[in-house]
C-alpha cells in the first residue's frame, strides 16, 4: 500500500456494522431458540441457519476487502501490549466469523439433518452422519458461541473506551457516520 | 487524545457508563438464554421430565427409546397431488426408512407393558428432499399443549396419586386418551396398528390452495385383539421378534390416508378428533420390506423430527411440531454424545 488509509473504506465500515448487527442477532437467536419449545422455535432456527450462511459469504467478502484495502494504523501512543491485544482480538473475531457458520453447517450434516434455508434453498451435505463428529462440532459451536459473545463484549468495551475515554480517533476509523474529521486538528 | 486537565470525574463517569452497557448486554443475553427464567419451559426441562427415576437411557432416545428399524417403499398413487405439491405424492415409488417403537423412555421395557406404539418414518424424493414424521397408534393425543404434556409427565412421575387427579382436573381433555388407553384392544403386532400424525399440517398444492390435514397409516393386516395378560407371556421383546419374522415372510403394508379439516376444526389441538365425516384422500401405500435391529440399523442415528417437511407441506397452528422439533433435537444431541454407552455391534453390516 502506498498511502496508509485514515479510516476504513466506506464499504468496510458498512460491512462492519451490518455484520455486527447480524452477529449480535445470531448470538441472541442462538441461545434463545435452544431454550424454547414455543412455535417461535421454527422461524428462529430458520433465520439462524439462513443468516448464518449469509454471514459466511459476507465475511469472505470482508476479508478479501481487508487484504486488498488494508486498515488505518492504531494511534502511535497506544502501548504495544494493547496494540497486540487489539490485533489478536480482531484476528479472533475474524476467525469466529468464519468458523461459527462452518461448525453450524457441519453439525447439521453430521446429524443427517437436511439443511434447508429460507426460501427452500437446500445446502447439500458435505459430511456423512457421525455421532462423534456431530458431538464435537455441536460442543464447539455451543462453547465458541458463548466465547464469541464474551469477545464481542470485550470489543465493545474497548471501542467505547477509545471513543469516550481516550478519544483517540480509533472509533472514527470505523464510525458509521460521515466524519467531520477535517475540522478536527487530530493526530 | 485525552485532553490535559480534563477532570478525572468525567472519565470515571464514562467508565461507569461502559460498565453499565456491558452489564446490560450480558443480562439481556442471559435473559434470552433463559438463565434468569427458571420457570420457562425449555427442551432441557422437558427432557428432565421424561427421564425415569432410574436415570436417563444413555445413548438412546429420551422417549420412544425402544424400537427396531425398517426399510421399504412408499408407493404414491398420485391422488395427493391435488392437495400438495410435495414430490413424494406424485405417482411413483420412493424409498423409506423407518422405526417401529414403543412410547416409553425405557429401552429395555417389556413390550406388553407399553400402551402406545409408534412409527418414525422418512420418505425421500428422487432429489433427496425428505419428509420425516413420527406417529402413534392412539386416535388422539393425551393433551392439548406442550405445557400440559410437561405437566402430565411430572404428575405421572409422582408417587402421590393425588398428582394425577389434580392433573386430570386441570386438563379435562386427557379423558379421551385415557378412555382409549383403558378400552382399546391390544394387538400382537406392530403390523396390526394404525399410526396417526395427530398433529395437523398444512398442504399446499401447485395452485397455492392450502388445506389443514392430518394423516394416518392404516394397516392392511387385520388386527386381532389379544388380552394384555396373554401378550405378557410372549416374552419381553415379542413385538420385535414378531415383526422380523412377519416381514421376512412377506412385506407389510399400510394405506396412507389424509383427512382434510373443515374451517373451524380444531387444527391446533391434537387431543381433539375431527368429525368422522371429513373428506379423506388415500395418497399411497407404505410397504415395509426389511427389518433390522436398531443397534446397527439405519434408523438409529436419524431424528424423525416432524418438522422436516418437503416443499408443499408446512406446519399449521398446532403448537406441537415446533415443541417436538426443539426437544427431539436436544434428545438427539444427548444420545449422539452418549453413543459409547450404546456401542454398535462388532461386525459391520455388509
Ligand atoms: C458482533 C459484533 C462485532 C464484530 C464481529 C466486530 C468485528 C470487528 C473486527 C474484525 C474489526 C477489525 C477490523 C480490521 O482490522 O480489519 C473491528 C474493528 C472495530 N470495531 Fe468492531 N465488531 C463488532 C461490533 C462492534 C461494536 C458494537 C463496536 C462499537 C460500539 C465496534 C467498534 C469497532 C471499532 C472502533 C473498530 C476499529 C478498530 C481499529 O481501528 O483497529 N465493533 N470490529
Ligand atoms: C455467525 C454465525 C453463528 C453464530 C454466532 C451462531 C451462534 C449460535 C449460538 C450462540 C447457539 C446457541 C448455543 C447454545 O447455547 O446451546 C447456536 C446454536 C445453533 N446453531 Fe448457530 N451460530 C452461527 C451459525 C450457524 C449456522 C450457519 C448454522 C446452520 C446452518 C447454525 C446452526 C445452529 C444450530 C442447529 C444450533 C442448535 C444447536 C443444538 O443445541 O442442537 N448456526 N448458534
Ligand atoms: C411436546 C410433546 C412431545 C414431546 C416432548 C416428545 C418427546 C419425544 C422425544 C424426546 C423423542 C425422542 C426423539 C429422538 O431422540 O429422536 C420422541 C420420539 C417420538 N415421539 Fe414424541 N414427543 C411429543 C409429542 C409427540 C406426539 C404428538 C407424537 C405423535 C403424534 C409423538 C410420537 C413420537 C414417536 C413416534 C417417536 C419415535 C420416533 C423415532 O422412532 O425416532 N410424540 N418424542
Amino acid at each position: 500500500m502506498s498511502s496508509v488509509p485514515h479510516r476504513f473504506a466506506p464499504v468496510q465500515r458498512l460491512l462492519h456494522w451490518l455484520m455486527a448487527l447480524c452477529i449480535i442477532t445470531m448470538l441472541f437467536i442462538g441461545v434463545g431458540m435452544v431454550s424454547t419449545v414455543t412455535p417461535e422455535y421454527l422461524p428462529l432456527i430458520l433465520i439462524h441457519k439462513t443468516l448464518g450462511v449469509a454471514l459466511l459469504v459476507l465475511v469472505l467478502v470482508r476479508l478479501a476487502l481487508r487484504l486488498h484495502l488494508g486498515a488505518p494504523p492504531l494511534p502511535a501512543d497506544l502501548p504495544p501490549a494493547i496494540k497486540l491485544g487489539a490485533r489478536l482480538s480482531h484476528l479472533l473475531l475474524y476467525g469466529l466469523m468464519i468458523v461459527m457458520p462452518l461448525l453450524g453447517l457441519g453439525m447439521l450434516w453430521a446429524a443427517a439433518y437436511p439443511v434447508v434455508l429460507y426460501g427452500g434453498i437446500e445446502i447439500p451435505a458435505l459430511l456423512p452422519q457421525s455421532d462423534r463428529v456431530h458431538t464435537l462440532l455441536w460442543n464447539t459451536h455451543v462453547y465458541l458461541g458463548l466465547a464469541f459473545f464474551a469477545l464481542v463484549l470485550l470489543h465493545l468495551a474497548a471501542a467505547l473506551f477509545h471513543a469516550l475515554v481516550r478519544r483517540d480517533g480509533v472509533f472514527a476509523t470505523i464510525s458509521p457516520l460521515p466524519q467531520r474529521e477535517r475540522m478536527k486538528p487530530t493526530e | 487524545m485525552n485532553q490535559p486537565g480534563r477532570p478525572e470525574r468525567s472519565s470515571l463517569g464514562w467508565l461507569i457508563l461502559i460498565a453499565a452497557v456491558l452489564g446490560g448486554s450480558a443480562a439481556a443475553f442471559a435473559y434470552t438464554a433463559g438463565w434468569l427464567a427458571p420457570g420457562r419451559l425449555t427442551p432441557d426441562r422437558m427432557i428432565a421430565a421424561l427421564t425415569p427415576p432410574s436415570g436417563p437411557p444413555l445413548g438412546h432416545r429420551r422417549n420412544h427409546a425402544k424400537g427396531i428399524c425398517f426399510t421399504g417403499m412408499f408407493e404414491a398413487n398420485g391422488n395427493g397431488v391435488e392437495l400438495s405439491r410435495a414430490k413424494v405424492l406424485v405417482q411413483g415409488r420412493y424409498p423409506v426408512l423407518g422405526r417401529f417403537n414403543l412410547g416409553t423412555a425405557d429401552p429395555n421395557a417389556v413390550d406388553a407393558t407399553v400402551r402406545v406404539r409408534g412409527m418414525g418414518l422418512q420418505i425421500s424424493a428422487a432429489d433427496g428432499e425428505e419428509w420425516r414424521m413420527a406417529m402413534i397408534n392412539p386416535p388422539v393425543f393425551a393433551v392439548s399443549t406442550p405445557e400440559a404434556f410437561h405437566d402430565l409427565l411430572v404428575a405421572a412421575g409422582k408417587k402421590d396419586p393425588e398428582a394425577m387427579k389434580a392433573f386430570t382436573r386441570a386438563n379435562p381433555e386427557f379423558a379421551s386418551f385415557a378412555a382409549w388407553s383403558k378400552a382399546a384392544p391390544w394387538t400382537g403386532s406392530y403390523a396390526e396398528e394404525p399410526y396417526n400424525s395427530l398433529n395437523s399440517f398444512v398442504f399446499t398444492n401447485a395452485k397455492g390452495d392450502e388445506r389443514a390435514v392430518r394423516w394416518s397409516l392404516v394397516p392392511t393386516a387385520e388386527p386381532t385383539s389379544i388380552a394384555q395378560a396373554e401378550l405378557e407371556k410372549r416374552g419381553p421383546d415379542f413385538l420385535e421378534r414378531e415383526i422380523t419374522a412377519r416381514v421376512q415372510s412377506a412385506p407389510q403394508r399400510w394405506t396412507m390416508i389424509t383427512t382434510l379439516a373443515d374451517p373451524g376444526d380444531p387444527t391446533a389441538d391434537p387431543s381433539r378428533a375431527w368429525p368422522e365425516n371429513r373428506r379423506k384422500v388415500q395418497v399411497g401405500t407404505l410397504v415395509v420390506q426389511r427389518i433390522e435391529p436398531e443397534r446397527d440399523g439405519p434408523c438409529r442415528d436419524i431424528n424423525f423430527d416432524p418438522t422436516v417437511l418437503p416443499q408443499g407441506i408446512r406446519v399449521s397452528d398446532d403448537p406441537f411440531p415446533a415443541a417436538r422439533s426443539s426437544v427431539y433435537r436436544k434428545s438427539y444431541d444427548l444420545r449422539a454424545a452418549e453413543a459409547s454407552d450404546y456401542p454398535r455391534g462388532e461386525v459391520a453390516k455388509p
